[in-house]
C-alpha cells in the first residue's frame, strides 16, 4: 500500500514500505526519483529507504498538480537495475575502535569474532543518502545483527565509526550524535565538500567491509 | 573590514543556505530568520541572500576598521553605535573605529548584522553559511570569536543620511504571550491517539533550553502517543517537521536539521512561521494552529510578496540601490 502525505505545503512524502525492506521497491524508488526530478516543477527528489520525498516551490506550483504527477510517476516507475560500483571499506573492528562490538555479539548470541564475520560476509547496497553529509543507509545487514537503536543516542560518535542500527549498516561521515551501535572504525573519507563529487558512494553502489 | 571584539559560541555567518545540497545529505542551513537577513541586505542594496552574521549569544561587539555601511535587523535590542542608540531594523554608516554593541534582546532571539557588499568568505557547495555539523562554510567552518576579522565583497560606497534609515514597519516579533505558529498535519498524524491530536493543537508547548539550529525540543503537560507503535524506515525530512520520539515530547526540526529521520511526524510548521520560532525565546509558550494546505500556500505566497514589495519600496526610496536588487516574487 503506497501512501502519499504532506511534508509541509511544499513537500510530499511517498511511502512505499510494506513490512520488511524490499530491494525491488527500492529500485522503483530510485527510478521514480530520477524521473520526477527532471520535471521543471520539482525542485528535489530525495530517495529514503523504501520512500521518496519530493519538494517544489509553492509560490509558482500547485501542490495538487505535483501530487498527481507523483502518483503517475510511481505507477509508471519500473524496478530496473541501476549501475553499481563495488567499493571495499577496510575496518578496524572492536576494542576502542568498536566499543559496542561486545554488546552486539551478546544481542546476536555470537562471539565477537562471529559477529565481525557476519558483518564482513554480507554484501551491502547504498539504499539512500542523507541525515548527515555523505551518510549512507546500507541494506543487506545480517538479520541476526539487527539490534534496535540505543534508547538514548550518544551525543558524539566519531567520524569514520562503522555502525549498525535499525537493521541497517552505515559509516559516520562526520562526528555527530547517533543512536546506532559502533562495531569499528574506517579511515575512508565519506564526504568532502571540495571534491567534484562530494559523496564517496552513489545510490545503488555495492559495499563490502573487510578487516583492515 | 570589521573585527569581532566580543562573541561567544554559536554566532555564525549565514546566508540562505544550501537548499540544493539536500541530495548529498547536507542540511539546508542558512539564516534561521531569513526575512530578517533579507531585510538587512535589502536596506544596504545587497542581494537579499548575501551573507551576514546571525547573533544568538549576547553581548556581541564589533569594530569597524573603515567607513562601513551596515544594518542591524531581527530581534529588538538596545544596540548602540559608539553609545548612540539604534532604532530597530536600521541601516547606518559607521566611521572608522566605531564600535557596534548588541546587548541581549528585549524581544526576539536572533539579530542579523549585514554589511554593504555582504561578508566575503569562500562559497562551499554554493553557500557561505557555516555548517558546524558538516564542518564547512562560514569562517573556517566555526562560530565567530574575538579577534576574527571579516572582509566584505566590493560594492561602491553609499551616500548615507547621518542618522541612517530603516524600515517603516519593523518585522513583527513574538511578544510576551503565547507564540502562535501555523502547521499542517504530517504523515503519521492519523496514527496518533485522538487525545494526542487534541493536545498537540490544544495545549501550550514550552520551548526548552534544548533549542538550537538543529532542532527545538518542546515540552507540554500531556505527552503525545501513537495508537500502536510504528516502525518507520528512514525518510527525507524538511525544516519545520515536528517529530515525536517515544518519550512523547515533540521536536521541531530547524535549519541545520538532519535531512533524514525515522521518528513519527505529527505535523510540519509552515515556512513563513519558522522565522517566528527562530525569534522565540527559551521558556516561551508556543501554540500550534492547524491550517489547510490552501491556507499554507497563500501564507507562503504572501510572504514572498512582502519581500518583493519591500525591495520595490527601497528601490523607489533609494534609486541608487536599484541595480543591486534582484528579488522575484
Amino acid at each position: 500500500m503506497t501512501r502519499i502525505s504532506m511534508a509541509g505545503a511544499g513537500g510530499l512524502l511517498l511511502d512505499a514500505a510494506d513490512g520488511a525492506f524490499s530491494d525491488q521497491t527500492q529500485r522503483r524508488i530510485w527510478a521514480a526519483a530520477r524521473h520526477i526530478a527532471k520535471h521543471p516543477c520539482v525542485t528535489h527528489a530525495v530517495p529514503g529507504v523504501n520512500n521518496l520525498l519530493v519538494t517544489f516551490d509553492v509560490t509558482v506550483t500547485d501542490p495538487v498538480a505535483v501530487e498527481d504527477l507523483l502518483r503517475e510517476t510511481w505507477a509508471q516507475a519500473t524496478d530496473d537495475p541501476v549501475p553499481s560500483r563495488e567499493i571495499t571499506v577496510p575496518v578496524t573492528y572492536g576494542g576502542t575502535a568498536g566499543e559496542d562490538l561486545a554488546a552486539v555479539a551478546q544481542f546476536a548470541g555470537l562471539t565477537e569474532a562471529e559477529t565481525v564475520a557476519a558483518h564482513v560476509q554480507a554484501t551491502y547496497s547504498v539504499a539512500a543518502i542523507g541525515a548527515m553529509p555523505g551518510f549512507v543507509y546500507l541494506t543487506g545487514l545480517d538479520p541476526r545483527l539487527a539490534m534496535p537503536r540505543r534508547a538514548s543516542p550518544r551525543l558524539k560518535v566519531e567520524q569514520g565509526s562503522v555502525i549498525i542500527g535499525g537493521g541497517h549498516a552505515g559509516i559516520m561521515p562526520c562526528t555527530a550524535p547517533s543512536g546506532w551501535h559502533i562495531l569499528g572504525h574506517t579511515s575512508l573519507s565519506l564526504f568532502d565538500p571540495f571534491r567534484a563529487e562530494p559523496c564517496l558512494f552513489r545510490l545503488g553502489d555495492t559495499i563490502r567491509f573487510v578487516r583492515a | 573590514m570589521i573585527e569581532i571584539l566580543t562573541s561567544s559560541t554559536l554566532n555564525t555567518i549565514q546566508d540562505f543556505g544550501r537548499p540544493d545540497a539536500i541530495s548529498l545529505g547536507v542540511s539546508r542551513g542558512g539564516a534561521m530568520d531569513r526575512l530578517a537577513l533579507a531585510y538587512g541586505n535589502i536596506l544596504l542594496g545587497n542581494d537579499p541572500d548575501a551573507a551576514g552574521i546571525e547573533v544568538v549569544f549576547f553581548p556581541f561587539r564589533i569594530r569597524f576598521d573603515h567607513a562601513t555601511s551596515f544594518a542591524l535587523t531581527g530581534a529588538r535590542t538596545a544596540a548602540t553605535l559608539d553609545g548612540t542608540p539604534l532604532p530597530p531594523d536600521w541601516a547606518m554608516q559607521a566611521r572608522p573605529g566605531q564600535i557596534l554593541t548588541i546587548p541581549a534582546p528585549t524581544a526576539g532571539a536572533r539579530c542579523y548584522v549585514t554589511l554593504r557588499g555582504g561578508i566575503d568568505v569562500p562559497q562551499v557547495l554554493g553557500s557561505r553559511s557555516t555548517d558546524l555539523k558538516g564542518g564547512f562554510g562560514g569562517l573556517a567552518a566555526r562560530a565567530l570569536r574575538r579577534g576574527d576579522r571579516l572582509q566584505t565583497l566590493p560594492l561602491p560606497p553609499l551616500p548615507f543620511p547621518a542618522t541612517g534609515y530603516g524600515l517603516t514597519c519593523p518585522t513583527p516579533l513574538p511578544d510576551g504571550g503565547d507564540v502562535v505558529v501555523r502547521a499542517l498535519p504530517a504523515a503519521e498524524y492519523a496514527l496518533f491517539t485522538a487525545n494526542s491530536q487534541d493536545h498537540f493543537w490544544g495545549q501550550p508547548w514550552k520551548l526548552t533550553p534544548n533549542a538550537n539550529r538543529m532542532g527545538y525540543r518542546m515540552e507540554g503537560t500531556e505527552t503525545l502517543a501513537l495508537d500502536s507503535p510504528v516502525n518507520l524506515f528512514s525518510h527525507g525530512i524538511l525544516p519545520g517537521t515536528v517529530q515525536v520520539p517515544p518519550a512523547g515530547q515533540p521536536i521541531v526540526q530547524m535549519a541545520d536539521a538532519n535531512t533524514c529521520g525515522g521518528y513519527p511526524k505529527i505535523a510540519t510548521v509552515i515556512e513563513p512561521d519558522l522565522r517566528v520560532l527562530a525569534q522565540t525565546a527559551i521558556g516561551q509558550s508556543v501554540r500550534f494552529i492547524q491550517i489547510t494546505r490552501h491556507e499554507a500556500v497563500e501564507a507562503i505566497r504572501l510572504d514572498a510578496r512582502h519581500l518583493h514589495v519591500l525591495a520595490c519600496g527601497i528601490d523607489t526610496l533609494r534609486p541608487d540601490l536599484a541595480p543591486a536588487i534582484s528579488v522575484t516574487s
